[in-house]
């Protein structure tokens, strides 16, 4: 290499540092020449299994994250048992004890935190341990092995998360264990009082003693056998208890002393900025030892969060912010389930919604401040643990489900998955994802051996709820459970994917904003970071220019999945099936004649009547779909869109062209729906229905768009879901008109064209921005709804051309024909 | 012989049936080189299969112009690869979305899997693919 490359030296081996550079090299592998210092000997471990090692359930060698050779294999020089003393900014060089000088041109301080000691007398003796490196537990486990000492009693200060994992490990060891806390009950940061008294009951019956609302005074010793050691402690109330062994777990503080010795401005940590930048525009900083925007973080996600925005900056992408991250957490002691997320201390002006189930131990409570989620505490059963906390971080509105919220979301309908039990007593031979076969078992030890901390690692290696999703909430659990935590990505802001850091809504509007008109020039513009996306992106960036520039974005079949490409769904065997559209389910002897004729002319294989009103020809090849649509265009047919993000089908009931219970035409209505919906395209498929009366037989309460008709009108239904999650529809409003169903059915397909998320069905849509908002947008403002009707029916202009009949006769031909034949 | 330039941009689909071409021996070298057709038959980002007696071989297109030849069938399940979508270097198939890398014919990690990679050759815009005896 002819150019001397960038020299960035990292201070601190831990999870935050390491991790920022794994990011930076995904994203830009040979800019910098990286050296990393860290004061621990190990290579870069999973501090958070420590817990794991010490109850005996993981070894060492498990819990390493990135080897030694990770290090050479990325030309990595690693000073591992390290500890730097020095920073010189002015010459820009980091000194360690032992006379190591590295000279840098960007510095990165990831050095975490420190134990709190309390300065107590005794503090000193041998036998008082931290609990924060693989060092300590193996101090630890040598002490519950000691066979020397006949009786080994432990003494844990500090009755929070670290304090109680290090008390469950020590007494699984064999040792007797009390633990002292200064509050009331246990880990009050993360429970309430409720909450925090069932899991120190619990934790009684497997043998640890507390000692609350004490306060040490000092730890006692003595000379014995001629070595000195600890006999027990003392609490300012007099009361004295023995003790082998004290560890030291009253909480962390941010590992600042290098940096502020260098002069880096830093108050409760080393303050940076949104980049991750300290006060010297050459030294960044991620992990515990940082505070941002007044904040501290003690957990590995928004480390992990830190770490991204960091490396972002330091490849120079220069795109990225830290906004600060909220956080959940989970106790890791295996069989107790406990999660909780935010603020769940209710204000004056929250409220607060419990349940409380003594016989099978559960408690939930959750604190809402205007319909939205502020915070979780949960014992018992955490399933719903993830969904809540999904909830809490989007702001959704809670309105509709608060009947239900605390029973979980199995109880809002989610078919097939009600009941999960709780996540740490299911079996390993349990099927998690219906779509995949994967079972529980495959999904821990594939997080434990892949060592995978992100939903996104979890799908991408096991295949668990990449498919249809519904067990999402059920394999964050499960990775909570085993790695603790929530590492789910979906955090505060969730990039639309790997090829960009912005979210849906951001590109969007920058769309709109900066009339970005084709595919290239948008990527150009927002920096996308592959050449021409991926098969995530490209479909939902075409839907959205398509929707923000009707008749002038050119629709780009090559972004498009294959069955909206060559327009008929593609089957197992690489075959095809057609769906002619059949206006509101009604069907006349010719058209059913045609459709016999054509079936048979094709030897189509199996002729089936659908779930949606309709006839399904199957197993048609490619080579034969141009021909085949002719002769359905010949015969008066359109496609049916059964293959696309679109309108679907339009059901109807008879109504009261029939039956003797009809109120008005639901026949006619829903036809004249359909003629001026179709060939619409949606963020996901779009289907409508229209009852004739309350009966409902056209099942118009689980539609996207439902038309309920009574002898005074027509209610209006949204956000209905049948399919994987069932969800009854939100009554919208009534109209007295038909002009007005056709109205409302436009404005409200324009809001949810313009505003969902690609990919989003109406229902995940509602309940994210809340019916309050559809409401207001749709029935109140009526100009509004008369400009989204405006805004729908132009863009209608440009895509009712049946893409059969041009297919028919001729576009897109080399989609349904071979290159060539070799013989 | 056929000679290529006859299915160009044809409009119409009966005129696109595949043509039968035989091998040759072609002064490229000791390799089996087939004239298939031309660069522009295959849309950008796109993708044309051509059947062998041996099964169908998919030719992908890159936004860069750059020409691949693979299997037409997925290694998961045996979707068909030339039905999905081209971005970068990489296809993803249609039926599950495994990404197999256009280059090398594997899967991307973690899926674990190879689809058989063909040599072609692109000459003054005219492709030729070595078809194995
Ligand atoms: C053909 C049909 C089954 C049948 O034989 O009756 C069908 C077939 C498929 N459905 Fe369906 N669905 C069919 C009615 C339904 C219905 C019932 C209805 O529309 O009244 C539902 C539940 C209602 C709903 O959507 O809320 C339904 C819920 C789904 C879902 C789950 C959607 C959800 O939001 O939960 C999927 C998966 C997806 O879209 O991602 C799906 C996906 C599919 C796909 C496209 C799967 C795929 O990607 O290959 C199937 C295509 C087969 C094909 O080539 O035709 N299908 N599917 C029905 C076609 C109706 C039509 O005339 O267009
Ligand atoms: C027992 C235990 C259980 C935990 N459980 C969980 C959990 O369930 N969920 C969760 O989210 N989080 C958990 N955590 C917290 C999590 O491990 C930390 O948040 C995370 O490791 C912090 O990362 P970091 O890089 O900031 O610090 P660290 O991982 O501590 O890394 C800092 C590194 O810098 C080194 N260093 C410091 N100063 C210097 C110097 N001057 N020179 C060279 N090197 C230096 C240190 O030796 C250390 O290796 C747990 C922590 C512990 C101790
Ligand atoms: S038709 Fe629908 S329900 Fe049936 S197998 Fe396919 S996706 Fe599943
Ligand atoms: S057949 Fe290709 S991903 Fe399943």
């Amino acid at each position: 290499m002819s150019n001397k490359k960038t020299r960035l030296v990292v201070i601190g081996n831990g999870m935050a540092g390491i991790r920022t550079i794994e990011e930076l090299l995904k994203m830009s592998p040979d800019e910098y020449e990286i050296t990393v210092f860290g004061a621990e000997p190990q290579p870069n471990y999973n501090r958070i299994l420590l817990s794991p090692i010490l109850s005996g359930e993981m070894k060492f060698q498990d819990t390493v994250l990135n080897d030694w050779s990770w290090y050479e294999e990325n030309n990595i020089t690693l000073h591992a048992g390290k500890t730097v003393t020095k920073i010189d900014r002015q010459r820009c060089v980091v000194e360690t004890e032992d006379g190591v000088s590295v000279p840098y041109d960007r510095l990165l301080i990831a050095t975490g935190s420190n134990p709190i000691m309390l300065p107590v007398p005794g503090i000193d003796l041998p036998g008082v341990l931290a609990y924060r490196s693989i060092d300590d537990v193996e101090k630890m486990l040598a002490a519950a092995r000691d066979k020397t000492k006949p009786k080994k009693r432990a003494v844990v200060i500090g009755g929070g998360l670290l304090g109680l994992e290090a008390a469950n490990g020590l007494s699984l060891q064999g040792m007797e264990v009390s633990v002292v806390h200064l509050c009331d009950w246990p880990m009050e940061r993360q429970l309430d009082q409720v909450g925090g008294g069932l899991l120190k009951r619990e934790l009684e019956k497997r043998g640890l003693k507390f000692y609350l609302s004490r306060q040490t005074e000092a730890i006692l010793g003595d000379d014995i056998g001629g070595e000195h050691r600890i006999t027990g402690l003392r609490f300012k109330d007099g009361e004295e208890i023995p003790a082998d062994l004290v560890i030291m777990a009253a909480g962390i503080r941010p590992n600042i002393e290098l940096a502020k010795s260098a002069g880096i401005h830093c108050e409760r940590g080393i303050v940076v900025n949104d980049t991750m930048q300290t006060y010297d525009p050459k030294v960044y900083s991620v992990g515990e030892c940082v505070q941002h925007r007044k904040q501290t973080y003690g957990l590995v996600a928004p480390l992990f969060e830190q770490a991204k925005v960091a490396a972002n900056h330091l490849a120079e992408y220069g795109r990225m912010r830290y906004e600060g991250s909220s956080v959940s957490t989970k106790l890791k002691v295996t069989g107790i389930d406990l999660f909780s997320a935010g603020d769940f201390n209710p204000g004056p002006e929250d409220e607060e919604l419990l349940l409380q189930d003594a016989a099978r131990g559960v408690y939930k409570k959750l604190v809402l401040r205007d319909n939205k989620l502020r915070g979780a505490v949960m014992y018992g059963d955490t399933v719903d643990g993830p969904w809540y906390f999904q909830m809490l971080r989007d702001g959704t509105d809670i309105t509709e489900m608060r009947e239900h919220i605390l029973f979980g979301q199995a109880h809002l309908g989610d078919s097939g998955r009600g009941g999960a039990a709780s996540v740490a007593n299911m079996p390993d031979s349990t099927e998690v994802c219906g779509c995949n076969g994967v079972c529980k078992g495959t999904i821990v030890k594939t997080i434990l051996d892949k060592k995978l901390f992100t939903l996104e690692e979890v799908r991408a290696h096991t295949k668990a709820s990449s498919s249809c999703g519904s067990c999402t909430g059920l394999v964050e659990s499960i990775l909570a459970n085993t790695v603790g935590g929530d590492y789910s990505t979906k955090q505060s802001k969730k990039a639309m994917c790997p090829c960009t850091e912005l979210t849906h809504e951001e590109v969007r509007e920058a769309i709109a904003k900066q009339k970005l008109k084709s595919m290239p020039e948008l990527m150009a513009t927002l920096s996308w970071k592959t050449q021409d996306g991926c098969h995530s992106c490209r479909p939902a960036l075409n839907y959205y220019l398509l929707s923000a520039w009707p008749g002038v974005y050119q629709d780009d079949n090559r972004s498009r999945f294959i069955n909206e490409r060559v327009h008929a769904n593609i089957q197992k065997d690489g075959t095809y099936s057609v769906v002619p559209r059949i206006w509101g389910g009604v069907t006349s002897p010719s058209e059913l004649r045609s459709i016999a004729d054509i079936a048979e002319k094709y030897k189509v294989p199996t002729v089936k009547i659908t779930g949606g009103q309709r006839i399904d020809l199957l197993g048609v090849t490619k080579e034969d779909l141009p021909g085949m649509w002719g002769d359905l265009v010949n015969a008066g047919f359109v496609s049916g869109r059964a293959y696309g993000k679109s309108l679907r089908t339009v059901k109807t009931c008879v109504g009261s062209e029939w039956c003797r219970f009809g109120t008005q035409d639901s026949t006619g209505l829903g036809i004249k729906v359909e003629k001026m919906t179709w060939g619409s395209w949606t963020p996901h498929k779009f289907k409508i229905a229209v009852s004739g009366c309350p009966r409902n037989c056209a099942e118009a309460t689980i539609q996207d768009f439902g038309v309920g008709c009574v002898e005074s009108g027509y209610e209006i239904h949204v956000g209905g879901n049948g399919g994987i999650k069932v969800r009854v529809t939100d009554f919208l409003c009534k109209v007295a008109t038909e002009e007005e169903v056709l109205e409302y059915c436009g404005a409200f397909m324009q809001l949810y064209r313009e505003e969902a998320h690609y990919l989003d069905r109406t229902a995940p849509w509602i309940e994210r921005v809340g019916l309050a908002y559809v409401k207001q947008r749709v029935v109140e403002d009526a100009a509004g709804r008369a400009d989204l009707y405006a805004r729908f029916l132009e863009s209608q202009k440009y895509s009712q051309d049946d893409p059969w009949k041009e297919r028919a006769e001729g576009k897109d031909a080399h989609e349904y024909a071979a290159l060539a034949e070799i013989a | 012989m056929n000679t290529v330039a006859a299915y160009g941009n044809t409009p119409f689909v009966d005129e696109i049936r595949a043509y039968v071409i035989r091998p040759y021996e072609s002064e490229m070298g000791k390799m089996n080189w087939t004239q298939i057709g031309n660069l522009e038959d295959i849309p950008r980002q796109g993708s044309r299969v051509v059947n062998t007696a041996k099964g169908e071989i998919a030719l992908f297109r890159s936004v860069d112009d750059q020409v691949f030849a693979l299997d037409n069938r997925c290694p998961h399940k045996g979707g068909p690869l030339s039905q999905g979508i081209v971005h970068g270097k990489r296809v993803t198939c249609p039926l599950h979305s495994w990404v197999i890398s256009l280059e090398s014919g594997e899967a991307v990690a973690p899926d674990v899997g190879c689809a058989h990679r063909h040599e072609v050759r692109v000459a003054h815009g005219v492709l030729f693919l070595e078809v194995k005896a």
